[in-house]
This record gives structure tokens, sequence and C-alpha cells, in this order.
């Protein structure tokens, strides 16, 4: 075991101090259990539900409210959320016990961190009766929730530790995918503020706003409603240059390619949920589904960014590495 | 000011005796039919008074009309909650917001005094508005209180409700509280006029009544025959509003003279399902 050998300065582990693979599968457990407490957050807000609880912590001044109407979905949220926060803190734990890298067992403290915060903002909510900056701040931190729980199950992957770094000299592809989670991040905010401000059927119809290409901005509502298409088309406009770059130049890595283009599935997608979330007028399922979709599209620029940052080191950068790995990199 | 007004009340008493000043128009009547609970809350006939030393007061009364076809009223799904659809397991609850008897009169419309008796004080009456929760569905559907007025919200039902204000008239504050027994009670005021509050429910959607916060006691709400009632209102002019969650508000100004009785009526135009 080199656990307790001073953490190398770089990124990279060397082979042999691989910890458990059920810390890994622990880590993929816990972040599809945070996908499933996204998707039942959404359903908060698409059921209007938000408020069908009035008291936080207890829930009715009890742990276990009658589930009935709304409550379903205001409870059920809470329950979820309660879950994943221990499922945090075993992860947290578990990654200071057995996790080799100081970085990865600091991101666990992070995460049960950032839960902790996301649980308080989220009683804030209720308490504050749903003020828009409280809730926009609860719906982002739980999307970069989400994140940090990917990137754990990310970096704890036996694919990870193993990954030999090619010298590519191409750092396109990182800059692209680094482009895009940082446009689909703000994305995922302009969202979040205009379904808390109410703005969501600002514009009525879609693909055109108002019949028209750009609407008249009449109101705040059809600004920020407004933006959100427009780094729509962003969002979009990046995961086609990602997608081309990716099948242009890594055809043939698949932990590269195959995100690359699941990306692009995903926005398309999106759209269309975005589209039907209009079209149904914010039918409760559709609309959800856009905001989990959401959530998974950032999950996977981020894969995409740090696998194209671990995998695609630049030439100086492998000549530094200790011999000892320089020798994994040759093979 | 307002003890001016008593005095005024008790010289008024004396002059005319075996007229009370607390009974008012007498009528307390508040369910269905033409309802005043002006007159009903209190309060009115002391206002009544200091204005009768000038002069007679008069009772406004009218009809509120639903032009045009009425839309259908909807069954509540409440299958969400058991305890809600069980007391309804015979004929279903209809939607609130729509109501007209079978002659196209409207139901839950809230006439008031809008304009007209600025600058006068009235007492708040001690006697609170009940806000019931019935069959998770809120009765009444519309109400009219003054300023500072105890509103007592009451659970009757074996299931759990929030009730929750949504005030925009700043000073008045939104409120949100948890009633998860039933026969549990609370009693909110709100400090200042606001036509009309939303309260709602958000355990169960389709659950909403509106509260007409006024600093006087001229104001009443149209029942099953569409029909209105505001008693003792003093000589003078007046803006009448009438306000429907649906159709919007119309106003009207009249003039209260020698006459004991006013006729007002309103129209309100369907606008379909
Ligand atoms: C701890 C982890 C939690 C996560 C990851 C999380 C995540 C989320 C997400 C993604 C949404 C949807 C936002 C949207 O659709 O715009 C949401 C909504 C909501 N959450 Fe949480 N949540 C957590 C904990 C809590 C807790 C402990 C409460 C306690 C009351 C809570 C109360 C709410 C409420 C009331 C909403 C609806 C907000 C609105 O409609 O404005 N959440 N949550
Ligand atoms: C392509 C990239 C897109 C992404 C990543 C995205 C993401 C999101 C997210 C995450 C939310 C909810 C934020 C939250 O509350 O947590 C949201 C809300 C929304 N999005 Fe998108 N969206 C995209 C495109 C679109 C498009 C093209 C439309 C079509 C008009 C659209 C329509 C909507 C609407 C209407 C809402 C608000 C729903 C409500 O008010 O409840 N989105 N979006
Ligand atoms: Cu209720």
């Amino acid at each position: 075991m080199t656990s307790n050998l001073p953490d190398p300065a770089n990124r990279l582990q060397p082979a042999g101090s691989t910890p458990s693979i059920w810390l890994h599968r622990y880590a993929v457990f816990v972040a599809v259990c945070t996908a499933l407490l996204v998707f039942a957050g959404g359903l908060v807000t698409s059921t209007g539900a938000g408020l069908s609880v009035p008291d936080w912590p207890l829930s009715y001044g009890m742990l276990m409210p009658p589930m009935v109407g709304n409550v379903r979905f205001e409870h059920g949220h809470r329950m979820v959320a309660t879950t994943v926060g221990m499922l945090t803190i075993v992860l947290a734990v578990w990654l200071q016990r057995r996790e080799p890298r100081a970085q990865v067992r600091r991101l666990g403290w992070l995460a049960l961190g950032a839960v902790v915060l996301q649980g308080l903002l989220g009683g804030l909510t209720v308490l504050l009766l749903l003020p828009t900056p409280v809730s926009v701040a609860h719906a982002s931190l739980g999307q970069t929730f989400f994140c940090i729980v990917v990137s754990l199950a990310l970096l704890t992957s036996p694919g990870w530790r193993r990954a030999t770094p090619r010298s590519g000299g191409a750092s396109q592809l990182r800059k692209l995918a680094l482009l895009l989670t940082a446009v689909v991040y703000v994305q995922l905010i302009a969202g979040a503020l205009m379904r808390h401000s109410g703005a969501g059927l600002a514009i009525p119809d879609f693909p055109l706003a108002f019949g028209r290409v750009v609407p008249p901005f009449e109101s705040t509502e059809v600004m920020v409603h407004f933006a959100h298409r427009v780094l729509a088309a962003c969002v979009f406009v990046a995961a086609v240059a990602t997608g081309i770059h990716a099948l242009r130049h890594h055809r043939g890595e698949r932990r590269l390619l195959a995100p690359a283009l699941l990306l692009f599935y995903l926005v398309l997608i999106q759209i269309v949920l975005g589209g039907f979330a209009i079209w149904t007028q914010k039918a409760v399922v559709p609309t959800t589904l856009h905001v989990l979709n959401g959530a998974l599209i950032l999950a996977t620029s981020l894969v995409l960014t740090l696998r194209s940052f671990r995998l695609l080191q630049p030439q100086a950068h492998i000549r530094q590495l200790e011999p000892q790995l320089r020798e994994q990199v040759v093979t | 000011m307002k003890f001016a007004v008593r005095v005024a009340c008790v010289a008024f008493l004396t002059a005319l005796v075996g007229w009370g000043c607390g009974g008012g128009g007498g009528d307390s009547s508040d369910q269905g039919g033409s309802s005043a609970p002006a007159s009903s809350a209190g309060g009115s006939s002391s206002a009544g008074a200091s204005h009768a030393a000038s002069g007679a007061t008069a009772t406004l009364m009218g009809k509120v009309n639903l032009a045009g076809a009425a839309p259908e009223r909807n069954p509540l799904k409440m299958t969400a909650d058991p305890a809600c659809a069980q007391q309804h397991e015979d004929m279903p609850a209809l939607a609130q917001d729509v109501i007209v008897n079978d002659q196209g009169m409207l139901k839950n419309v809230f006439v008031y005094v809008k304009n007209g008796l600025e600058g006068h004080e009235f007492d708040t009456p001690e006697e609170p508005v009940v806000l019931d929760q019935k069959g998770c569905v809120y009765t009444p559907h519309v109400i009219g209180m003054m300023v500072k007025q105890d509103l007592k919200i009451l659970n009757s039902d074996p299931t759990l409700h929030n009730i929750h204000a949504l005030p925009k008239v700043s000073g008045n504050k939104e409120f949100n509280l948890g009633m998860p027994r039933q026969g549990m009670e609370f009693s909110k005021t709100f400090e200042n006029p606001e036509v009309m509050i939303r309260i709602k429910c958000d355990v169960h959607p389709w659950m909403a009544s509106y509260v007409g916060v006024l600093p006087h006691p001229y104001y009443a709400v149209s029942g099953d025959d569409g029909g209105f009632r505001i008693a003792d209102l003093p000589a003078g002019e007046y803006t009448i509003e009438a306000w429907h969650e649906r159709y919007g508000t119309q106003a009207q100004t009249i003039t209260v003279g020698d006459s004991p009785n006013v006729e007002v009526s309103f129209t309100f135009q369907s606008t379909g399902s």
C-alpha cells in the first residue's frame, strides 16, 4: 500500500495503490441517487409543491407526515435528499480512509459540505416562502453537487487510474470541452432563474418567439426567457463543434468520443424537451425531464472535460513525469 | 376620531330609542342569498350614526349577472388525497371559480365601496371572520373583512392543509401555516386594505379563496342568487366596485341621498369556457 506516502504533486497516481473497486462502485451509486434527487427536486418545482410542507426541518411537526396531495412531492424530495446526505457522509469517510490522493479526499469533503449547504438552502426556501434568489441558488447548487459526485465517481474509476496520457499536443478538445461545460453551467443557472421567476411561459411559442425570430422585449420575463433560448443555441453550437472535433481527431479514443457524441444527442433531446415544456404549457413530466436532462448534460460535459485533461497531456508535461510513470505511458 | 364617532353614536342612540347601535340592519344572515356582512360585521352602524346626524342612511342592493354562456363547472379531482375524495363520494365537488344560477346570476362577487369614505374611521369588529377548510374546499370561497379584524382559520377536515396567504400590498404579511389535524384553528389579521388577497393550499392545488380587506365595513359578497346588500350607507357619492376572480373588476358611481334604498347592478361578460 502506498496510501500513506506523501501525495505526488502531479495528478497521476502510480498503479498498485488502487483502492477498493467497491469505493468506485459506491460513488457511482451515489451519483445515480443524486440524479434521482435532481429529478425529485424538479418534480417539487414542476408541481408547485414547494410550500405544501410549511415547516422545516420537521414536516408538519412530524418526521413522517401523511403522504397526501403535494406533500408526496415535497416530503418525498426531503426523504431522498436526506438519504443522499447520509450516502455522502459515508462516501466522504470512505474516501478519507481509503483514497490515496489528497485532492480526491478533499473533493469528498467538499461534496459533504455542498450537500449540507444544499439541505440548509432547501430549508431556507421553505421558511422564506420561496424567494427567487434562494430557489435559484438551491437549483444551481443542486446541479453543482451532482457534478462533484460525478467527478468522484470518475476519479475513483479504475479506468481513470490506469489511463495513459497520450502526447497529443492537441489540447483543442480540452478547450472545447471546458467551454461547453462553462456554457452549460451558465445555461442551467439561466434556466433556474427563468423557472423561479415565473418566466417559463413568458414566450408562449417555440421554435419562434411571438411568431418572430427575436421577440419584442416588453418585459423582464421575456428577456430572461429569451436569454435561455439564445444560450441554448450557444450550447448547441458548442456541442456540435465538440462532437465534430472528437470525430475528426479522437475517433480512436472511445473514452473521449463516446461522451462527445452522447453530449450531442443529449443536447438534441434537451431542445426537444424544452419545446415540449412550451407546447404542453409546462406539463409536469416533460418539464421535469428537461431539468434532469440538463443535469445529465452538465455531468457528461464535465466527464469529457476531465477525461480530455487526463488523456491529452501536452508533450512537455509527459517528459516531466517520474520514470516509473513514463514506462506506463510508453506501453 | 374614534372617540368622536362613539360619542356621536351614543347621542344618536339616545335620540332614537329602540334603534340598536350594534344591531345595525338586523338581517345578519351570511348564508347563501343576499348577504350583508357589512351590517352583520358590526361597526357599520356607528359609522352610519355619525353621518346620520346630518341625514338618513340607505341600503345598497343589487344583483350581479353573467352575460353569455357560463362555463361548465368541472368536477375537482381529489384522488391525490383519499381523505378529500371520500368526503365527496356521492357527488364530486365542483370548481369554485365561476358559479352561476339558472337565471345567469353570478355568485362570489365581492362588491364594496371603493371611494367616498375617505377621512372616516371605523371600529374594528370584535367578531372574527371565519374561513373553514371543509371537504378540501374553502368555505366561504370569497370573504370580506376589515383591517385588523381577526380571520379565524379552521381545519374541519380529517387531513392536513397548509394555508398560504399571498398579499401583494406591503405591510400585509405573506404567511404559510401548517394545519395537520382536524379541529385546529389559527387567527390572523391584515394590517392594510387590499382587494383581494389570494389564499391557497399547496397540498391541494385546487383549493383557493379570496379575502377582501377594507378600512370600512361597506362590502358584501354576492350569494347564490347573485344578490348583494350593503346596509347603512350614509348619504354621499361613492364608487362601488365589483370584483370577480375570473372576470376582473367593474365600477359604478352612485349617489346616496334621501331614498332608503339604492339599486345597483353589475353585468360581467362571460369569456367562454
Ligand atoms: C440535499 C440535497 C438536495 C438536493 C441535491 C436538492 C435538489 C433540488 C433540485 C434539483 C430542485 C429543483 C429545482 C428546480 O427544479 O428548479 C429542488 C427543489 C426544491 N428543494 Fe431541494 N434539494 C436538496 C435538499 C432539499 C431539502 C433538505 C429541502 C428541505 C426543505 C429541499 C427543498 C426544496 C424545495 C422546497 C424545492 C422547490 C423549490 C421551488 O419550487 O422554488 N431540498 N431541490
Ligand atoms: C440546450 C440546452 C438547454 C439546457 C442545458 C437547458 C436547461 C434547463 C434547465 C436545467 C432548466 C431548469 C433549471 C432549474 O430550475 O434547475 C431549464 C428550464 C427551462 N427550459 Fe431549458 N435548457 C435548454 C434549452 C431549452 C430550450 C431550447 C427551450 C425551449 C424553449 C427550453 C425551455 C425551458 C423552459 C420553458 C424552462 C422553465 C420551465 C419552468 O418554468 O418550469 N430550454 N432549462
Ligand atoms: Cu388543503
